[in-house]
């Protein structure tokens, strides 16, 4: 079974409707967003929900005030300034690391595990699709992005599906090595703009550190065709394969906005530059579907 | 007064914001907290220079003390520490949180507070413009320590108005760069994908009890989903940015549009006006 994890550094680059354009040409499939911050892949699968299970992210501390003496020692020892001056603890700011717990004398601190969010397993029109959905406000998105894709591994499995697209948050932290840790193709998208080539350098970076083959794609490339150039040249000094040129086009809100991917949307020009990009992208995987 | 620039999606266009508003006033702060990816001085003449490193808190093992008795291991909530059969530490670093609590708990003494860098603050001037960036070193997970140091050296300065860039998202990294806000810009488009995420960042403003109003970017690529969802939820919608072949180019190119279509200066600065007299209004309202 491979896995293929589409990420770009910046936000908006495209990494979500190229994801969904690939559900709709890959076969054997199991589809996974793990962009979990903001998850808007289930939009354009329109998935009916077959299983939901509860994501305990970090744990967090509670107090019982009819024990506490307010002696003020958890709060000299949190890192993480989660307990203020009337020593209530801070949901939103505990890391749930248990020193608080482990300094009160009069045991009225203990840790409790909290639901932080869902994972959720579908059927869609092309296939199995498990995404996780983070609490408003709720950390430990890099813990969900893990299980997200252990889930969609279950279910992979179990249907007997070789490969696994996942459609990753943006940015370089927590969720993003979650997402590509272990992946055997990370297809980087930027865009012709100075942020994108900032962004795709740092992701460059990232994926070299953790040593994940790497291809990059250059969504919008008619924005700017200089930065493109550049950008190509960049990536061929590198040796990373540019798998994917794609012009901007305005199909690709005209398709959203009617919940289709790129390759279901008629009169959709850009779609062979897609379909070109995915074949390549088969290409370097050695898969068949 | 305090402004974050925040969004949900990525790429919406909150650098945009932050860069042509801050231009716009003249006499600013601005902080990029977007510490994973920090964009703002590609569209500023800045010269940055490193002001300090961040690091964070990580223990450091006296082995010659230890006698591998796992209890800092079974301690760790993040898993960071792992004992094995008796005769072996192992320490992932990257997915320690530098709570202290292993140091607490070790009977031996083997434990004491060390610091990692993680990460670096930047800092620069363009004529009344102070610009901080947090960077966050590749290949390190957790960027809310370097969100939380990047803000505190900008809420040192004077009482200059402070413009926050945001990370995008709803998570961790987000939710610090708008704590302690006066007010939150939200920065969407009028897609599927925009509203779905606005209304994400919606609920986060709502949960830290900052005031919010929307910029809808790109106006005209899709439908008036945005306007239908603020009108319901009584969200002001501040300004529209119309979808423009110009404005993309110049942002391709690192120039903030302000500076080429001066009639958005004017915008920008009637937009600062009245989200001052937003909060002022509110802060009334809270008296009597």
């Amino acid at each position: 079974m491979k896995e293929i994890t589409i990420i770009s550094g910046k936000g908006g680059t495209g990494k979500t409707t190229i994801t969904a354009a690939f559900a709709s040409l890959a076969k054997n499939t199991v589809m996974a967003d793990c962009d979990v911050d903001a998850p808007d892949l289930h939009i354009i699968l329109d998935p009916m929900v077959k299983q939901r299970f509860p994501f305990y992210g970090m744990k967090v501390a509670i107090r019982d005030e009819a024990k506490c003496t307010q002696c003020g020692e958890c709060r000299k020892r949190c890192k993480f300034d989660a307990i203020d001056e009337r020593f209530n603890i801070i949901d939103d700011v505990c890391e749930g690391c248990g020193v608080c717990q482990l300094v009160c004398r009069e045991k009225a601190i203990r840790l409790i595990d909290r639901i932080s969010g869902s994972i959720i397993v579908s059927e869609t029109r092309f296939g199995p699709f498990v995404h996780g959905e983070l609490r408003i406000a709720e950390e430990a998105s890099g813990k969900l992005v893990t299980l997200v894709r252990k889930k969609a591994k279950e279910v992979a499995m179990e249907k007997g599906r070789d490969l696994i697209i996942i459609d990753g948050p943006p940015g370089i932290g927590c969720p993003a090595i979650a997402a590509i840790s272990g992946s055997n193709l990370v297809l980087a998208v930027t865009e012709p703009t100075v942020s994108g080539a900032h962004d795709l350098e740092r992701v460059l970076s990232l994926t070299n550190h953790f040593g994940i083959e790497t291809v990059v794609c250059i969504n919008k490339s008619s924005i700017n065709p200089d930065n493109t150039n550049k950008i190509r040249e960049f990536c061929e000094s590198r040796g990373l394969e540019v798998v994917g040129e794609i012009p901007y086009d305005n199909c690709v809100t005209k398709s959203m906005v009617a919940g289709m991917t790129l390759i279901e949307f008629t009169d959709c020009p850009i779609a062979k530059d897609v379909k070109n990009m995915w074949s390549r992208i088969q290409n370097r995987i050695e898969i068949e579907n | 007064m305090k402004i974050v620039v925040a969004s949900g999606k990525g790429g919406t266009g909150k650098t945009t914001v932050a860069v042509n508003l801050a231009l716009s006033l003249s006499e600013c702060t601005l902080v990029d907290c977007d510490v994973e990816e920090p964009n703002c001085s590609l569209f500023l003449p800045i010269n940055l220079k490193k002001i300090e490193d961040v690091v964070t808190r990580t223990p450091k093992f006296n082995l010659s003390k230890c006698t591998y008795c796992g209890q800092c291991a079974d301690f760790c909530e993040f898993h960071a520490i792992a004992v094995i059969k008796s005769k072996n530490l192992l320490f992932y670093e990257n997915l320690c949180h530098g709570c202290g609590g292993c140091e607490l708990i070790c009977p031996n003494g083997a434990i004491s507070e060390g610091v990692r860098k993680i990460g670096e603050i930047h800092h620069g001037t363009m004529d009344n413009i102070d610009l901080f960036v947090g960077k966050l070193d590749v290949g390190e997970p957790m960027a809310t320590p370097v969100i939380k140091k990047v803000k505190s050296f900008a809420l040192k300065e004077s009482n200059k108005p402070i413009i926050f860039d945001s990370p995008p998202g709803v998570a961790c990294p987000a939710i610090e760069a708008m704590r302690g806000a006066d007010f939150c810009i939200l920065v969407t488009e009028p897609t599927p994908f925009g509203l779905h995420d606005l209304k994400l960042a919606v609920g986060v403003t709502k949960k830290l009890g900052i005031p919010c109003g929307v910029i809808v970017n790109r106006e005209g690529i899709g439908d008036d989903r945005i306007d239908r969802y603020c009108a319901i939820e009584k969200i002001p919608i501040l300004m529209k940015i119309k979808e423009n072949r110009e404005i993309a180019e110049l942002y391709s190119k690192g120039i903030p549009f302000t500076s080429k279509l001066l009639e958005y200066r004017r915008m920008f600065l009637n937009l600062y006006k009245s989200i001052d007299k937003m909060i002022s209004d509110s802060k009334r309202v809270d008296k009597s």
